[in-house]
This record gives C-alpha cells, sequence and structure tokens, in this order.
C-alpha cells in the first residue's frame, strides 16, 4: 500500500478512537468504549508493522520512508512541514508505542470496566498514542515538539483523571509545569539551532553538524544540544525536574505503564538519539548528559530502596533506569541507549500492569506493607512479574541484561566513558537487584500482611493476556541485541541485529577501539554477581529475617529519613521557588500595580485637582472681586506701558 | 499731549486729569461700597469721567465725534439709572436696605 | 466603496437599533446586522490581492484641503485580519451576551455597533486626522458600556480608563499636527496623508531626546502603549475588564488592544524608523517586565476576570516584543499573536462571562470540582486555555513560537527571559484551572438551590467557531499568514525606508 495512506493511517486511528469516544462520552458503556480505543490502536500497530515490512525491504542505505502531508509554518526561511519520516530508530519507537500500546490499552478495558469515566479515559488514551506518534515519527523539530506538547497534555489528563481528588489534581499539574520548564529549554535549543544551522529538520541538521567535535561551552552546538538536553530531562525525568514522575503515579496504573514507563518518558532519550550526530559533536554535552544520567540511576535506586507505595517504588525504578538510557547516551552508546529504551518498555511496563493487577486485586490498595504472600492468589500476575523482575536486575539471558551490560560496557571502553560511569552504574546495578527484590519479597512472597477484609483475586483475561505478552517479551526482547562476546560462544554466532538494524541511522563514537574480550567477560561477571549477591540479601532481609530492615534503618537513622523522604527535593523546590515566587508575585500586585503605579496616578491627578480648586477660589461669584481683578489688570497693563 | 506750562494755561492736560481722578473716584466707589444707590452713583461718576475726556479730546482734536459719544454715553447712563434705581427700588422694599448682597436673591 | 462601507455600515446599524420601536425584536435583529457585516467584510478578500504589499481597496477624497486633511480608507495585509477580527468578534459578543445585558439594550446595542464602526475606520484610516478621529470616537462607546452596564465600581474604572487613553491620545494629537506641518516644509503642502508621513525624512539625533524625531516617536508610542497596554501604564486594563460587561470585555481584549500595537506597526515603526531602531531595546525590555510581570501577578489573583486581564498584559508584552524584534518571525508572529490574543482571550471573557451568568460570582476560591458538573464547559475552557498557554496544534503556539524565535534573533537575551513566560503561562492557567475545575466542589458549585446548567445550545454556538478557529489558526496558519506575507515581508525589508504604494489596478466595481 502506499504510504502516505499507511502513515495517515497509523497517525490518525487513534486520533479517530478519540473523537469517537471523547464526543460520544456518556452515551458508551466502559467495554465498547474500552473495544474502539483497543481497535483503534491495533489498527495502527498494524499501519505499523506494514510500514516497517516495507522499510525492511529498502537496501540500507536508504532506509528512510518519508511523507509530507502539507506546509505546516512557513515564514521566510523557517519552512516546516507537517511531514513524517519512518527510519530504522522510530521503527523501533513505533512498534513500541502501537505494540504496548495495544496490550494496555487492551488491560485497561479489564482495569477500567466499573469507572464511570472509562470512555473519557480511553479518549484521552488514544490522543496519546496520536501525539506519542507524532513525537516519533516528525520530521523536524517543532513537529517533534507538537508531539512532545502534546503527550505532556495527555499526561496532565491522565495524571488528574480522578479530578475531584485535589491531590491528583496537583500532580497533573505539577506534571506539566514541570514538562513546561523543560519545554521552554526545548524552544530555546531549537531556537540555537535553527539560528546556526538555518533548518530544523532532522535529517538537515544531522548532515549540517559539525564532525569536528568543538569544546568551546558558548559555542551553538553545545548550546542548542543542552538546551535541548535540559528539555529531555523535563520529558524523561531526569535530575532536575524529575519530581514529576514519582507524583504522576495518582493516575490509573495503565496510564502509569503507558506513559511512565514505556513510552512518553524515553521521548528526551529518543530525541537525542535523533539527533545523535549533533550531541557527538558537542562532547561538553555529552559528558553532563553522562553525569546526569549516572547520578539520575543513583537518585531513583536508593529513593527506591525506601518507598512503601508499590507504584511510587516503580516510578522511582524508572527514574533510575532512564538514567542508565542518559548514561548511554552521554557515552556516545545510542544504539545501547535504543535496546535499554525498548527493553525497559517491555519489563517496566510489564510490572507495572503487574502492580494493576495487584492494585485491583487488593481493591485499589497500594501499599507494600499491606501485601506479601499474594503468590498463591495472583499466580499469573506473580509469574509475569516474576520475568520482569528478572529483567530489571539484569538476571541473564533475560531482556534487561543484554541492554544493561551493553550500556556498562560502553560506559567502561567508550572514549566519552569513564570507569567511574562504570561504577555507577554496577552500583546502580546492584541497588536495583535490591529493591525490585524487595518489592518482589513484600508483594507477592513470605508472610501475608492482607488485611482480613481483603479477598484477593486473579484479574480477568483482559488483564492477563498483556501480562503474559509482555512477560514473554521480557524474556526474549534482549536476544535482538546479543553482544558480541556472547554470540561469540552460542551455537549459530547469532549477530547482533539491532546494532546491524540501526547501523546507518547512528553515527559511531569517534575514536572507539573494539573492545577487550577479557575485560568485558569480567566487567559482566562483576555486575551480575553484583546483582545477585544483592538480591540474596534483600530476600534474606524482607522473606527470612523480616525484622531487619527496620534495623538497618534505625542504624543509619539520618540517611534513611532523607532518603526516605526523597532528598528533600520537593520541599527544597517548594522552598526555594515556589513560594517565594507566589509571595514575590503577590508583593508585585500589591506595591507596584496596587500602590505604586495607581497612587503615581492618583498623585498626577491630584495635582491637577488641587491646581483647579487654588484657580477655583479666583471665581467667588462676587461681581466686585472681578471689577477689582480688571481693574487691576488695568493698573497693571499701564504700569506695563509705562515701563516699557 | 501735556501743556509745558501747566500753571499758566488750562490745557488738555488739565481736563485728563480731572478725568481720570473722578474715574478713580467712581471706581473706588463701585469696588469698595456696598450700597447699590451708591454703586450706582459710582458708575455714573465714571461714566462722566469718560464724558470730561471725550469732551476734551474732542475740543483739542476739533471734531465733533467726541461730543456726539458724550450723548450716547448720557442716554446709556440714564438708562442703566433707571433700570439700577427700579432693582435697588424692589429690593429696598424687600429688605429696607439697597445692599448689594441681596441681589443675589434674583438668581432662581 | 467597500470600505467605506464596512466602515459606515455600523453606524446606520447603530442609528437603526437606536430607534428600533419593538423591544423584542431587537436582539435577534442586532445579531443579524452583525452577520452582514461580517458578511461584508469577508467581501473584501474577493478583491484583496494577497500577492502585493501596497495599499489596496483605496478610497481617497479630499476633505479638508487646506490643511491637506483626506477621507483616505485603504487595506493592505497588516490590517485585513484585524478587520476581520473586528467583524467576526462583534456577533460573537453580541450572541454571547443574549443575557448578560437586561436594562437599556437598545442603548448598549448602539453602542455595540458604533465601536464597531470606530475600531474599523481606525484600522482602515490612512490620514492621520481621520485616523485621530476614529480613534478617539472608539473611546466613548467604550466609556458608556463600561460606565452605564458595568459592574460596582464602574465609574472609578471608566474614569481611569478614560484618562489614561486620553493622555496618550492629546500627545498623538500633537504630534500629528507637528508632523503636518513638516509635511508641509519638506512638500510645499500642507499634508495629513500617511503616506505623506512615511515619505517624511524627520531629523534623528541618536542619544538626544528632544530631537524631533524621537519626541514625536515618543509621542505617538506613548499613546499605543497605553492602548496596549505597556507595563507600567497597564493598570486600567485589569479595572476596566473587571467592571465591564462580558460584550465589553471580549471586545475591549479582543479588539481594542490590538489598536495598540496596530498603531505601532503602521504609524510608529514606519515613520520613524531610526528612533524605533534606536529604542527597539526599550521596548523589548518593557515587553518582557510585560510578559513575567503580568503572568506573575495574574498568578495570584483571586478574581478570574482579573486573571485573565492580567494575563493579557502578558500576552500583549509578546505581541510587543515580536514586533520590536524587527525581523520576519518576530513581526509575523506578532502580527498573527494579535488574532490569537483576539480568538482567545475573547473566548476566555466569553466563558468567565458564562459562569458568571450562573453563580454571579468570579472568585476562584468558591469554585472547585466544575468539571464534573459542567462537562461541556469545562473542555470548552480547557480548549481554550490550551491556545492560551500555546499548546503546539492550537493557535497559540504558532505566534509565541515565531515570536521567541524572532526576539532571540534579535538578541538572545530577550528571547532567554521571554521564554520564562512559556513557563509561566502554564503555570497561572492551569493552577486557575484546578482551583476553578478540579478538586472537591466548591461552594457555589455544590449549591443545590441553584443547579448549575451545562452550556446551552446559544452558548455551544457561540463557542464553537472559536474553537474550531483556534485549531484552524494552529493546524494550518498559511492560509492565515499568505494574505499577511506580502506586506509583512515588505514591512520588515523597508523598514528603513519604509512607503506604501496604492495598488491602483482592482478597483471595486462602484
Amino acid at each position: 500500500m502506499n504510504h502516505p495512506i499507511l502513515m495517515a493511517t497509523l497517525l490518525l486511528a487513534p486520533f479517530v478512537g478519540f473523537l469517537i469516544n471523547g464526543l460520544r462520552y456518556k452515551r458508551h458503556s466502559a467495554n465498547l468504549a474500552g473495544v474502539i480505543a483497543t481497535t483503534a490502536v491495533v489498527i495502527s500497530f498494524i499501519s505499523a508493522i506494514l510500514l516497517v515490512v516495507d522499510l525492511v525491504g529498502l537496501p540500507p542505505e536508504t532506509r528512510v520512508i518519508s511523507v509530507k502531508f502539507f506546509e505546516w509554518i512557513s515564514v521566510a526561511s523557517l519552512k516546516i512541514n507537517a511531514g513524517f519520516v519512518l527510519d530504522p530508530v522510530s521503527a523501533i519507537m513505533i512498534l513500541v508505542i502501537t505494540g504496548v500500546g495495544s496490550l494496555i490499552h487492551l488491560f485497561s478495558i479489564g482495569y477500567m470496566h466499573h469507572d464511570a469515566g472509562a470512555a473519557k479515559y480511553f479518549a484521552y488514551l488514544n490522543l496519546f498514542l496520536f501525539n506519542m506518534l507524532i513525537l516519533v515519527l516528525g520530521d523536524s523539530l517543532p513537529v517533534m515538539f507538537v508531539g512532545w506538547e502534546g503527550v505532556g497534555l495527555c499526561s496532565y489528563l491522565l495524571i488528574g483523571f480522578w479530578f475531584t481528588d485535589d491531590q491528583k489534581a496537583a500532580a497533573g499539574m505539577k506534571a506539566f509545569v514541570t514538562n513546561r520548564v523543560g519545554d521552554a529549554a526545548f524552544l530555546l535549543g531549537m531556537f540555537i539551532l535553527f539560528l546556526s544551522f538555518g533548518t530544523l529538520t532532522f535529517s538537515e541538521i544531522n548532515q549540517l553538524a559539525p564532525t569536528d567535535p568543538t569544546l568551546a561551552w558558548m559555542n551553538p552546538v553545545t548550546l542548542g544540544t543542552l538546551f535541548l538536553f535540559i528539555g529531555a530531562t523535563g520529558k524523561s525525568a531526569q535530575i532536575p525536574l524529575y519530581v514529576w514522575l514519582p507524583d504522576a503515579m495518582a493516575g490509573p496504573t495503565p496510564v502509569s505503564a503507558l506513559i511512565h514507563a514505556a513510552t512518553m518518558v524515553t521521548a528526551g532519550v529518543y530525541m537525542i538519539v535523533r539527533l545523535n550526530p549533533l550531541f557527538l559533536a558537542a562532547p561538553n554535552t555529552m559528558m553532563i548528559i553522562a553525569i546526569i544520567g549516572a547520578l539520575t540511576v543513583l537518585l531513583g535506586a536508593t529513593i527506591g530502596m525506601t518507598q512503601w507505595d508499590i507504584k511510587k517504588v516503580l516510578a522511582y525504578s524508572t527514574v533510575s533506569q532512564l538514567g542508565y538510557m542518559f548514561l548511554a547516551c552521554g557515552v556516545g552508546a545510542f544504539g545501547a541507549a535504543m535496546f535499554h529504551l525498548m527493553t525497559h518498555a517491555f519489563f517496566k511496563a510489564l510490572m507495572f500492569l503487574g502492580s494493576g493487577s495487584v492494585i485491583h486485586a487488593m481493591h485499589e490498595e497500594q501499599d507494600i506493607r499491606k501485601m506479601g504472600g499474594l503468590k498463591k492468589y495472583l499466580p499469573i500476575t506473580h509469574w509475569t512479574f516474576f520475568f520482569g523482575w528478572v529483567a530489571i536486575i539484569g538476571l541473564p539471558p533475560f531482556a534487561g541484561f543484554f541492554s544493561k551490560d551493553e550500556i556498562l560496557a560502553f560506559a567502561f571502553f567508550s572514549p566519552l566513558g569513564h570507569e567511574a560511569l562504570w561504577a555507577v552504574g554496577a552500583l546502580g546495578a546492584t541497588l536495583t537487584a535490591f529493591y525490585m527484590t524487595r518489592l518482589m519479597a513484600l508483594t507477592f512472597w513470605g508472610k501475608s500482611r492482607v488485611p482480613k477484609d481483603t479477598h484477593p483475586h486473579e484479574s480477568p483475561p483482559t488483564m492477563s493476556i498483556p501480562l503474559i505478552v509482555l512477560g514473554v517479551l521480557s524474556i526474549v526482547g534482549g536476544w535482538i541485541g546479543i553482544p558480541h562476546v556472547i554470540g561469540a560462544i552460542l551455537p549459530g554466532h547469532p549477530e547482533n541485529f539491532l546494532e546491524h538494524w540501526l547501523h546507518h541511522s547512528i553515527k559511531p563514537i569517534p575514536g572507539l577501539t573494539p573492545f577487550d574480550v577479557t575485560t568485558e567477560w569480567v566487567l559482566m561477571g562483576v555486575s551480575v554477581t553484583l546483582a545477585i549477591c544483592s538480591a540474596f540479601v534483600a530476600y534474606h532481609m524482607y522473606v527470612q529475617a523480616p525484622q531487619k530492615p527496620e534495623k538497618v534503618a534505625k542504624a543509619i537513622g539520618p540517611v534513611y529519613k532523607v532518603i526516605y523522604n526523597k532528598y528533600f527535593v520537593d520541599e527544597a523546590y517548594f522552598a526555594g521557588i515556589i513560594n517565594p515566587l507566589v509571595k514575590a508575585s503577590k508583593g508585585l500586585w500589591y506595591y507596584i500595580d496596587v500602590n505604586f503605579i495607581d497612587k503615581t496616578t492618583y498623585v498626577i491627578s491630584d495635582v491637577v485637582r488641587g491646581g483647579g480648586s487654588l484657580v477655583r477660589s479666583l471665581q467667588n461669584g462676587n461681581i466686585q472681586v472681578y471689577a477689582m481683578y480688571i481693574s487691576l489688570g488695568l493698573v497693571a497693563t499701564l504700569l506695563f506701558l509705562l515701563v516699557r | 499731549m501735556l501743556s509745558t506750562d501747566l500753571f499758566t494755561q488750562i490745557g488738555l492736560g488739565h481736563y485728563l486729569v480731572l478725568s481720570a481722578l473722578l474715574f478713580c473716584c467712581g471706581m473706588a466707589g463701585v469696588l469698595l461700597r456696598r450700597n447699590a444707590i451708591v454703586l450706582l452713583m459710582s458708575i455714573e461718576l465714571m461714566l462722566n469721567a469718560v464724558n470730561v475726556s471725550f469732551v476734551a479730546f474732542s475740543r483739542y482734536l476739533g471734531q465733533q465725534e467726541g461730543q456726539i459719544m458724550v450723548f450716547f454715553v448720557m442716554t446709556i447712563a440714564a438708562a442703566e439709572a433707571a433700570v439700577g434705581l427700579a432693582l435697588a427700588v424692589s429690593i429696598f422694599k424687600r429688605f429696607r436696605e439697597v445692599n448689594i448682597r441681596y441681589f443675589e436673591h434674583l438668581k432662581g | 466603496m467597500l470600505l467605506s462601507a464596512v466602515v459606515f455600515l455600523p453606524m446606520l446599524f447603530a442609528l437603526i437599533v437606536a430607534l428600533w420601536p419593538n423591544q423584542r425584536t431587537l436582539r435577534p435583529l442586532a445579531l443579524g446586522f452583525a452577520l452582514i457585516e461580517f458578511a461584508l467584510s469577508l467581501g473584501i478578500f474577493y478583491y484583496f490581492d494577497p500577492s502585493s504589499s501596497a495599499l489596496q481597496l483605496v478610497e481617497r477624497y479630499p476633505w479638508i484641503e487646506r490643511f491637506g486633511i483626506t477621507y483616505f480608507f485603504g487595506i493592505d495585509g497588516i490590517s485585513l485580519w484585524l478587520v476581520i477580527l473586528t467583524t467576526f468578534l462583534t456577533p460573537v459578543a453580541l450572541l454571547g451576551a443574549w443575557k448578560s445585558i437586561e436594562e437599556r439594550v437598545r442603548g448598549f446595542l448602539a453602542c455595540v455597533f458604533i465601536l464597531e464602526a470606530a475600531m474599523l475606520g481606525t484600522f482602515l484610516a490612512m490620514d492621520a486626522v481621520f485616523f485621530y478621529l476614529f480613534w478617539e470616537l472608539s473611546l466613548v462607546p467604550m466609556y458608556f458600556m463600561i460606565g452605564i452596564w458595568g459592574g460596582a465600581r464602574r465609574i472609578y474604572a471608566t474614569v481611569k480608563f478614560f484618562i489614561f487613553t486620553m493622555v496618550g491620545s492629546v500627545l498623538m494629537l500633537v504630534a500629528i499636527i507637528y508632523m503636518m506641518f513638516l509635511t508641509a516644509e519638506a512638500f510645499g503642502t500642507m499634508s495629513a496623508s500617511l503616506l505623506d508621513f512615511y515619505r517624511l525624512d524627520i531629523p534623528f539625533i541618536s542619544g538626544q531626546f528632544l530631537s524631533p524625531q524621537t519626541l514625536m516617536f515618543s509621542a505617538f508610542a506613548l499613546a499605543f502603549a497605553i492602548k496596549v497596554p505597556v507595563f507600567p501604564l497597564h493598570t486600567w486594563l485589569p479595572d476596566a475588564h473587571v467592571e465591564a460587561p462580558t460584550p465589553g470585555s471580549v471586545i475591549l481584549a479582543g479588539v481594542m488592544l490590538k489598536m495598540g500595537t496596530y498603531g505601532f506597526m503602521r504609524w510608529v515603526m514606519p515613520v520613524f524608523p531610526e528612533a524605533t531602531v534606536h529604542y527597539a531595546w526599550f521596548f523589548m525590555l518593557i515587553g518582557v517586565i510585560g510578559i513575567i510581570y503580568g503572568a506573575l501577578v495574574a498568578m495570584v489573583q483571586p478574581d478570574i476576570k482579573k486573571l485573565v486581564a492580567y494575563s493579557s498584559v502578558s500576552h500583549m508584552g509578546y505581541i510587543l516584543i515580536g514586533l520590536f524584534a524587527l525581523n520576519e518571525f518576530g513581526v509575523t508572529g506578532g502580527l498573527y499573536q494579535m488574532l490569537n490574543h483576539g480568538i482567545s482571550t475573547g473566548a476566555l471573557f466569553l466563558l468567565v462571562g458564562m459562569i458568571y451568568e450562573r453563580t454571579h460570582s468570579r472568585e476562584i476560591s468558591r469554585y472547585g470540582g466544575l468539571a464534573g458538573v459542567l462537562p461541556f464547559f469545562t473542555i470548552a475552557f480547557f480548549i481554550v486555555t490550551l491556545s492560551s498557554i500555546a499548546v503546539p496544534m492550537t493557535n497559540g503556539f504558532i505566534g509565541e513560537f515565531l515570536i521567541l524565535l524572532g526576539a532571540f534573533q534579535a538578541n538572545s537575551v530577550w528571547g532567554y527571559f521571554a521564554v520564562s513566560g512559556v513557563v509561566l503561562g502554564a503555570v497561572y492557567m492551569l493552577w486557575m484551572f484546578k482551583r476553578v475545575f478540579f478538586g472537591p466542589q466548591g461552594e457555589l458549585v455544590k449549591d443545590e438551590h441553584h443547579p448549575l446548567h451545562d452550556l446551552s445550545v446559544r452558548e455551544m454556538f457561540v463557542l464553537a467557531p472559536m474553537i474550531v478557529l483556534v485549531f484552524w489558526m494552529g493546524l494550518y496558519p498559511s492560509f492565515f499568514l499568505n494574505y499577511s506575507k506580502a506586506s509583512l515581508d515588505h514591512f520588515v525589508k523597508n523598514q528603513a525606508h519604509y512607503e506604501l504604494a496604492i495598488q491602483s489596478g482592482k478597483e471595486v466595481a462602484q
């Protein structure tokens, strides 16, 4: 079929779903709305597959399908088309988005079936996918920005979905505003790039990107990429703008799976990969990206160790895993970043859906202290969650292992990397293994702490099928990117398919030497061993000796408190930025507007009025006084004539 | 023009000085007095001061117009006195006094 | 003939409405008239040549020949959309205010039509004195609209509004007269034509405030800056808006403020090119201050209408920096933002008016949880909010993007500061939205004696065109910009020596 039609179907199917559900939302039953929405996404998924099949058929060097619908903005030299481009990078993304998206829609049918606003929910979800596809397929930064803000908007709507709860509405607003900070930086990045390159189209920017890296800070490439990266920290929840993501868990759980784990939050990573030649030309930015990524890995993982809300743990885990992706980008391993993005989409979506299933079963209870031993009530959820767990802690041969390991290897070997970055990554992996095991143990294993009146039950098939599919993907998803060292010892020597696929879309890191095989094996061994040991420790602490965690927490008292309270970052933002701003605004209004400007104008009017009353006394209506003025005037005139 | 020998011959200057003095007297009356009758008399005085200078100039310049003007002024003054006195009488009938502040009561 | 008809037809309507005997048919009649006027203004497109930057559909007759004052109408790509905006917003405002004006309807409708005529005249007049006439005329009906049909503090608001604007106008009049003497000096005959003003070479001494060009520039700029309104001169606006009846607010925010920015584009920047370039930094500065200051103050307003009014200050700041960026992006964005602001703020005032009609309160703290009670109203409000905070695919984004790009190109410092408005805009609008529509139901919302009703059919008819425009202008701006492109190109490229030709060929069939 021809590409514009397929592309239009891909993009517009969810939009049509949104319109149908959105315009008639009161008259739809939840199930009908769910079916409509899911069908829309499946149609999108099928078009995506057809498009990707066509893409595969093209020769590797020119593997691009681009479609231009109409001219969007055209002012002077700024020409932006409503143009969409499918290349190997965006192909991965659209498959993940529509594929995982379909599963999550399916899951939502079961999850939302008793919610009165289900049709509205599905409408928003479809709108989200529409925007996400625009983000991914857009052929220029502004078109990407359309989707970029659009997904933020849908995220806002979905986080605040149960808007009668003030806190949930506030969480939505926080997400939007925090994202907006990033978006403002994104705009600046666009301006800088446009004014130095004269274009905002990805392909042209990448062509024009200087081949020699520049070390200057005030260079447009460095500045532009830096601002774009700040934009990415907003969308992808990195330091310092990650604060919205944990709060975003206020939304329905499938939303967290789709938006806040699998798709939207990876937009920042995707954007950097899209512009990889440009970012490679700015080593300073790359360094900052790597450092921020590494710090975020640690931040998310440490906070994740202390949280009691099942979704909050997963949220901080997402923050941490996104940190890995940025770490990968920062050391130039864009392929690895995409790889981890994909595997993470599988296992994190799986775990979020699994947590949704748990929450559903526990009648909206999210506190893991009130769970435990759910394994026997929720076998499917448990086993699928289990595969998510082995994937995220990086056990071979599950999905997370390959992608995380590739990132760590690049962090070590890349000329843009550093041993310290590797160490932070490995430490992060250790912590990840700990908090994920803790989550597993507290939720599914050990003794049951479920309140007496709650009777957990396994979810309906619409919910378990997506879990199973994602579980399988968490197992096999990593096999498309088997590293060379492992491939070499496996039967049939499977090659790194992903690397091959992305070969023409990603610029190699300048000065990268082939990895030293022995060192790579050692590094791999170290990180896996650390993770396994840490998982055992966690298992011991939370299943075998449940009193220990408290003791440890007490032993490291203040440190625990700081971490438990998320390093007081929210409080710091409130005390340092938000409250002073509100106070200052009130001050501006009261002192400048009401008191200064208005009072100044009053002064002017008072002067006029005072002058008037002064002159008024001259006109008192007494004719003799007037006569006096006349005579005085006469005398004055005479005197004047005389003196002259 | 003022004549040089002021004391030997009565010239234009004398008349003008007289006129000015009369005018000042009248003006002082208009400005200072509150009695309507006195006011009217003062106005009369001022008008007549003007008349004196009209006549003096008429004689000095040898033209008739000044004297014609005098008749005009006298006529106007008579008319004005008639109206003014009538008002004064009606004020007096009402308030037993002809202070001009009672004229304020004229306004509607 | 067409432009004269467009300008003076509303005057005729005002007369008819004022004398119409039947009270009941008054409103439909007025709405019909406003629609006729809108249709008539659309007729301009038929004769308008978008590829030309010249002044089109010109009508020029001598009026007071001794002083070179002419009856002079003309339209080009800059004024075209503003005219359409005016004629479009008038019926919308009338229909939106169907019920909000209960007393002296006749007088009110007459005021609306006179105001419409005056605003159209302002946008179309090409003769300084003629322009000034319409400029001042527009004050009078607005004065009555606020003063008679306004809220509790209406007298205070009207007087403030009137005095603020008069101060600027009077100086402008002096400047106009001075300019006319300059034309007499330069060309031998006195002329008040704008085209002759463009041809003047007014002496400019940089750094010296008393040089003629700087003085004239300041006089004009002050008049327009008050109207816009620019940061320290903006305090009349919130008061006027809060006291004005809904249609008054819609027209005031939607069109009247644009008279200021239009004035800058038409009467200041091309007439005083050196002074414009020399003092552009100052206007950029107060524009940026306006953006940030307006947004911050809007954030803490307890009254919805005042919040929207302060948001206007912020948005008009964008327009100002767009224009004074003096490059294609900024100027195009500035013009586009004028239209956007007309649509989005107009719609916001309509919506605020609708909710006020239901609850008789504008206090944010008394609302809450409206979304559950009035779903359609919420959707409409949300879409307009999106337009106001410039989310892509809505009209606001195109304008803001171009303006910020233009400002950034002019001097990146302005870009860095102005971009903070993007964040602050989202903060104040969404915070208000959250407090009014989300959360537990507020005292006004759960009042069982007065259950709230969702949008009526009439109200949907009012909002539908606005919402369509929000997306149309956001998704396909080329349609709108193509008509203005030639004029704006010409405007930017010839800023130093701007001249406006008169299109002769395609004259309107008389």
